[in-house]
């Protein structure tokens, strides 16, 4: 049906128009004991960020940020990457949704 | 316990949305309470299994899996509610015509009501395995607080269940001639926000890296994180920061819809002549 074929076609283009970028080099982030360490990351701005987030407790943890428009699920002793659209300068909050008392951090682009 | 009990609550209402929309637009077909249980039942083992193999999934696609799962499933979901509607615009003048008449319960295609089950599924799962990641992490964390927070768990449960089910009650409350037409509306939009939804995971999973700048900032007036902000969220899309793929997923999955269910409209009409007088045009 020509309307699957134009969806397929148009995911294909897109993917193929981002298959040039590489992922920049991640930072790490650690959490454990239900907080991040670092709490304050500063990236630079207008360029896409990669953090590569170590989950150090034993149960699994949401990575999650709406304005940095990341969710992720990070299994207990794995670790997980978190790709991270070019930002605007500015301060952009997350949390550890299962812990949002204790794991939060900051994103900073500058 | 109050935390907890929020946590779960939005989940719940999240799913529980979606699942009193489906029940809603599939009233008067037989069967249809069978089959969303079904989708209810296999989104719940679902749920289990995601959240038990929530590391092995991440692993897959050089960490992108978790991202491209969440997109994949959020598409079926869309093709399912785009099936439904184009379904219903094809048989739904029959149906009406049929309940009238006959005054019972239709009997729709099999797979017009496996599509719902697909959809109902999927949304308990992405919130399911969230809950139960989340509930599981507190049961094995013990201590004192752990009967406060499973029953802050439970409560949220039913809390999200009870909500939703207001709303399904409120969507029936919609006079009969009416329902039709509301309920496809709703389900647009719940496909266009879910195709949104999975816009910003292919995004996130690094297939697609065009498109990414926010459009604008509604934060200021709703925040996506808001109780209200959720409910839009799933409702129609609501998103505080939409980037560009994310409006022209929203966009082309409504484009989508009005036109497939004009064509299989003006194609049922030609192949069915009515002999009930039409309404001038």
């Amino acid at each position: 049906m020509i309307m699957t074929r134009l969806a397929f076609a148009a995911l294909a283009a897109l993917a193929l128009a981002s298959a040039a970028a590489a992922d920049p080099a991640p930072i790490p982030v650690t959490l454990k004991n239900h907080q991040f360490t670092p709490n304050l990351i500063k990236v630079p701005a207008n360029q896409p960020v990669v953090l590569n987030v170590t989950n150090a407790d034993s149960l699994a943890e949401e990575f999650d940020s709406t304005p940095l428009k990341v969710e992720k699920v990070i299994a207990g002793g794995q670790s997980g990457l978190v790709r991270i659209h070019p930002l605007r300068p500015g301060r952009y909050a997350f949390t550890g949704e299962y812990h949002s008392a204790t794991a939060q951090g900051v994103v900073v682009a500058q | 316990m109050l935390g907890t009990l929020l946590i779960v609550f939005r989940e719940v209402i999240e799913a529980g949305l979606i699942v009193g929309i489906v029940l809603a637009a599939t009233k008067g077909v037989a069967g249809r309470g069978l089959w969303v249980s079904f989708g209810v039942a296999g989104g719940v083992v679902g749920a289990c299994l995601v959240a038990a193999f929530a590391g092995a999934l991440a692993a897959l696609f050089q960490g992108a899996g978790q991202e491209l799962f969440n997109a994949a499933i959020l598409l079926i979901a869309v093709a399912m509610l785009t099936w439904h509607n184009v379904w219903m615009a094809s048989h739904g003048r029959e149906m009406s015509r049929e309940l009238k008449a006959v005054g019972a319960e239709v009997r729709a295609g099999g797979r017009s009501l496996l599509a719902m089950a697909v959809v109902v599924g999927v949304a308990v799962l992405r919130e399911g395995s969230e809950v139960v990641l989340f509930l599981y992490g507190i049961a094995a964390g013990g201590g004192a607080t752990m009967a406060g927070m499973l029953t802050g768990g439970v409560l949220g449960v039913l809390l999200g269940a009870g909500l939703s089910a207001l709303m399904y009650l409120g969507l029936l409350a919609i006079p009969a001639h009416r329902l039709f037409a509301a309920t496809t509306g709703l389900i647009t939009l719940l496909a266009a926000g879910l195709a949104s939804q999975a816009a910003a995971f292919l995004q996130q999973a690094g297939l697609i890296t065009v498109l990414q700048t926010p459009l604008w900032d509604t934060s200021g007036v709703l925040k996506e994180d808001s109780m209200l902000g959720r409910l839009l969220k799933t409702l129609i899309g609501y998103t505080d920061q939409p980037n560009g793929l994310q409006l022209i997923a929203w966009v082309a999955v409504v484009a989508m819809m009005l036109t497939l269910m004009r064509l299989v409209n003006g194609s049922a009409r030609q192949r069915a002549p009515s002999v009930v007088p039409q309404p001038a045009e």
